[in-house]
């Protein structure tokens, strides 16, 4: 043990009295590192919010979509049929997250006049799906689903037409048709494309009110069908597809059931070559740091063979001269880890993501500081300083005593 | 039983042009234990060699060494680095000591590779000998602002630092003045004394060799005892057995 202990002891001490020419050796290691973990976190994070865009559009991986019609009329089947052949599918294969969208037309009385706009039923457990984030307020309870004032999400243009600057007022608006009802606006989403307003309302809010807004028979028709979103494993996707269809068909006695996986497709291969991508190129910024501090310990080293000659003369043998040179680029390179992998994690901490990569929309599941990054950026420091002591460790264990001492 | 003993040793070097340059031939040496035994010789009479091969930095072309009546021809390196750091202390000509180091960081710089107590007690025990040798006020002082003399003491605490059965001192008083290098003998001769360690120096300076108990003389690469006739200036060699 004592053997271990001295040649830390001995490359520690080496590291604190060229603490100049260590520094000068390490700028490269820090500057690579600190790139390599910070881009390597970035990417992270961006992949992340590449992923979280692209669920909130199609549905986290894998989403399977299942609509239901009938194949002369193109007519839903009715709304009691298809709620329990979804129940009892659900049921029978223990499907454990689900959610439900229906698209339709509203009526909104804002103070600009009345404005249909194009409203999405959806069950509370669409926004896990979808991982929808509110900038404002929340997304829907299962609560909602009772509530006597339907609950809405809208997003800031709606909000903004509606004249109100925030949800701190509690703001509320009439939703017209043949029974004019008061809804209560819970959240605000950032969606929609310029001033397209945007409206999701809970499933199934109850009430007399229940089809309130709908201003069109035939939208209600053609437009009101409730689709089925079901999560599933992707290895699972194809085969869920088939007997989704299968089983509702049978239960909706020869409706037709179109069943498709809605979510991005190929998103995780693109995403692993963006992170391979990452990688690749903080490698070769880690390598050019390392040739650094290679170029730097050679140059020491033949410096040094004098001290190294005199510290064969004290009994160091050739293993310990080797791991004593060795642990010293070691040493120096994991302190420059620590300190980039430090810098790194308080920059990307305090770096506007969500504002510069996400349109200010708060992450699902924020990341924080990828701990693989962190943990890369110590491992591939510690590397490079192993591999750049290898070669003066060579040279200084074959440096001839009778030369280095000249009595 | 003589602590170091050479026997017929020979050392020599190929050259470029594939000729050989005898260093060392036929040096025949013993030392026991405690003994000051001194070596006096012009440069390039093969005296660094001779002191090389002693502290196993060296090995002879051919010969003999027993090493307290241990053969060391074929001693592994392992074995040889760790008889050199717990037998031999070394004494260089021009101090050696590792530069923006302390004294004390010095001193105790033998003892990274000894174990157990010894090892973690370090600082102690290297400040405990840098008083012995008179400069416990100068302990975390670095060489560039010791005097010659001061570093050469310190080199000396150094040698002595892992109670060596042998010091192999080159030149000790080569880079001081008279009145200090008459000092540092002093103080080496005393402390190896006190150690009961053998003492070799090496130098070309008479009076300093005059302080051993036994003299020799290397020429082209051959020992022979040192007599003195008259003065120390005036030493003639008599060609017997070493």
């Amino acid at each position: 043990m004592t053997g271990v202990l001295g040649a830390l002891s001995e490359a520690w001490d080496e590291v604190r009295v060229h603490k100049s020419r260590v520094v000068l050796s390490l700028v490269g290691v820090f500057l690579a590192v600190f790139a390599m973990t910070t881009v390597t976190a970035l990417g992270l994070i961006v992949a992340q919010v590449q992923q979280e865009n692209a669920e909130r559009n199609g549905g986290r991986s894998a989403t399977i979509a299942v609509q239901a019609f009938d194949p002369m009329t193109g007519t839903p089947p009715a709304a009691e049929e298809w709620d329990a052949a979804v129940a009892e599918l659900i049921d029978r294969y223990g499907i454990t997250a689900s959610a439900s969208l229906a698209y339709g037309q509203g009526l909104y009385r804002l103070p600009g006049g009345t404005q249909q706009v194009q409203t999405m039923r959806v069950s509370p457990s669409y926004g896990e799906l979808h991982r929808k984030e509110p900038v404002q307020g929340r997304w829907f309870r299962e609560g909602d689903r009772s509530s006597l004032s339907p609950a809405l999400v809208v997003n800031e243009a709606f909000l903004e037409a509606l004249g109100v600057p925030d949800l701190s007022s509690r703001p509320t608006v009439v939703l017209g048709g043949p029974t004019p009802v008061t809804a209560t606006i819970v959240g605000v989403v950032r969606e929609g494309y310029g001033g397209d307003l945007v409206v999701y309302r809970v499933d199934r809010s109850g009430g007399p009110w229940g089809e309130a807004g709908t201003v069109d028979p035939v939208q209600a028709m053609y437009g009101g069908p409730t689709n089925l979103e079901i999560w599933v494993d992707p290895d699972q996707a194809e085969q869920v597809v088939e007997t989704v269809s299968r089983d509702l068909g049978l239960a909706l006695h020869g409706a037709q059931v179109e069943a498709y996986r809605q979510d991005a497709d190929g998103m995780e291969e693109t995403l692993a070559t963006l992170r391979l991508a990452i990688r690749g190129a903080g490698v070769v910024v880690l390598v050019l740091g390392g040739l650094g501090v290679l170029n730097i310990g050679l140059v020491t080293v033949r410096q040094r063979i004098r001290e190294i000659g005199v510290r064969r003369s004290f009994g160091a043998t050739s293993g310990r001269v080797f791991s004593a040179v060795m642990l010293e680029s070691v040493c120096a390179t994991a302190l420059a880890g620590v300190a980039a992998v430090g810098a790194s994690i308080v920059l990307v901490r305090n770096l506007p993501i969500e504002q510069w990569f996400n349109d200010g929309i708060p992450l699902a599941d924020a990341p924080g500081f990828p701990v693989a990054a962190a943990i890369e950026g110590m491992v591939a420091a510690t590397a490079v300083g192993a591999l750049a002591g290898l070669l003066p460790a060579i040279i200084a264990v074959r440096a001839k005593v009778i030369d280095a001492i000249r009595f | 039983m003589s602590l170091l003993s050479l026997a017929g040793i020979s050392r020599q070097v190929d050259l470029p042009d594939g000729s050989v340059l005898p260093i060392l031939t036929a040096v025949d040496l013993d030392v026991a234990p405690g003994e000051h035994v001194s070596i006096v010789g012009r440069s390039g009479s093969g005296k660094s060699t001779l002191l090389n091969i002693l502290g196993l930095l060296d090995t002879p072309t051919s010969g003999s060494y027993l090493l307290d009546g241990e053969p060391t021809d074929h001693l592994r390196a392992r074995r040889r680095s760790r008889l050199r750091g717990e037998v031999f202390g070394f004494v260089f000509q021009q101090f050696n000591l590792l530069p923006r180091r302390t004294a004390v960081e010095n001193v105790a710089a033998p003892l990274l590779y000894a174990r157990g107590r010894d090892f973690f007690r370090r600082r102690r025990t290297a400040a405990e000998m840098l008083d012995r040798v008179g400069l416990g006020a100068r302990a975390d002082q670095v060489p560039e602002r010791l005097s010659g003399g001061e570093q050469q003491r310190v080199a000396i605490a150094r040698a002595l630092l892992r109670s060596p059965r042998v010091v192999l001192a080159d030149e000790p008083t080569g880079a001081l003045d008279v009145e200090t290098g008459a000092q540092v003998m002093a103080l080496l001769a005393q402390a190896t004394a006190e150690n009961g360690a053998a003492l070799v120096t090496i130098t070309h300076d008479l009076s300093v060799a005059a302080l051993a108990s036994r003299r020799f003389r290397l020429d082209a690469g051959r020992l022979t005892p040192l007599v003195e006739v008259g003065s120390l200036g005036a030493a003639t060699t008599d060609r017997g057995t070493a």
